[in-house]
């Protein structure tokens, strides 16, 4: 649905095998970053650099749990309020549009 | 018209969006101090409204109806918190009861509207809209929208399902 425009984002971070993981491992929001990294065959940069595609798209977020940072799957919480404020960008787009239309409608008339 | 600016910020359930009119402050005013050019451009093409008693002042109140393509027929009104010809307006926006009650089970919004002459016979409208929670956000916009949602939460589960258990 073309009203949904920021799940294009959220599509583009869930297009890689280790960002899908991620998700899946976070969902219990138990590990920081440097927890998850040590899943992966590759360097703690690259890893925090996929957590970070993550966190923009809004699909994880971080959180504090006493001195440590975890990093949680969070579909239901920013994912959706984006996607909301998506669809109210959409519909006030839509209003901007017919506001310019009748200004420009009634110039046109009164000229 | 041009949208210069589109900011959102779902931590705070917030958005602001600034556009610029080839017009000026007062012609810009009256699309929202008029009720017949109100009602031209608040509902989409599908849900055109329709104002029944509108009072744009401080205190004030707008009540409006929607038609929808099979005929029903929500209701909604404004709340006129502020109202200065012709720069700001805020009000609190909700649905109401067939009998015209503020409908309580579901939550409304606040809006700012403010217009200001940006010069050259220009005029700057910037709009913040806070809805009180996420919830709030997605009982009000998933009305409309319930399809798309659960279209898009079922196409994420069937990519994050797609690698499989290796363990299976």
């Amino acid at each position: 649905m073309s009203t949904l425009a920021g799940i294009d984002q959220v599509f583009s971070a869930l297009a890689d095998a280790t960002r899908r993981d991620i998700v899946r491992r976070a969902i219990d929001g138990t590990e920081g970053v440097a927890e998850l990294a040590e899943h992966y065959p590759m360097s703690f940069a690259a890893v925090q650099k996929h957590v970070a595609v993550l966190e923009r798209a809004g699909v994880i977020t971080k959180e504090r749990t006493g001195r440590r940072k975890v990093v949680r799957t969070n579909l239901d919480g920013l994912l959706i309020a984006r996607r909301l404020l998506d669809t109210y960008e959409d519909l006030w787009r839509g209003r901007y549009g017919r506001m310019t239309d009748l200004i420009t409608d009634r110039k046109e008339t009164h000229a | 018209m041009t949208l210069t600016a589109v900011r959102k910020d779902p931590a705070t359930q917030t958005m602001t969006t600034t556009a610029e009119f080839d017009a000026t402050p007062d012609r810009v005013w009256q699309l929202w101090a008029d009720p017949r050019q109100l009602e031209r451009w608040w509902g989409p093409p599908t849900y055109p409204a329709t104002v029944t008693s509108h009072d744009l002042r401080p205190g004030g109140r707008v009540d409006y109806y929607m038609t929808g393509p099979t005929g029903d027929q929500p209701k909604g009104y404004w709340d006129v918190v502020e109202a200065e010809p012709p720069r700001s307006i805020v009000f609190r926006d909700g649905f109401a009861n067939d009998d015209g009650t503020p409908n309580t089970d579901l939550p409304g919004t606040e809006s700012r509207i403010r217009i200001e002459e940006i010069g050259d016979g220009r005029t700057r409208m910037s709009i913040e809209s806070r809805f009180p929670s996420v919830e709030a956000m997605e009982q009000l916009l998933a009305m409309g929208m319930e399809d798309g949602l659960s279209q898009a939460v079922s196409q994420i589960d069937a990519i994050l399902a797609e690698d499989g258990d290796p363990t299976r």
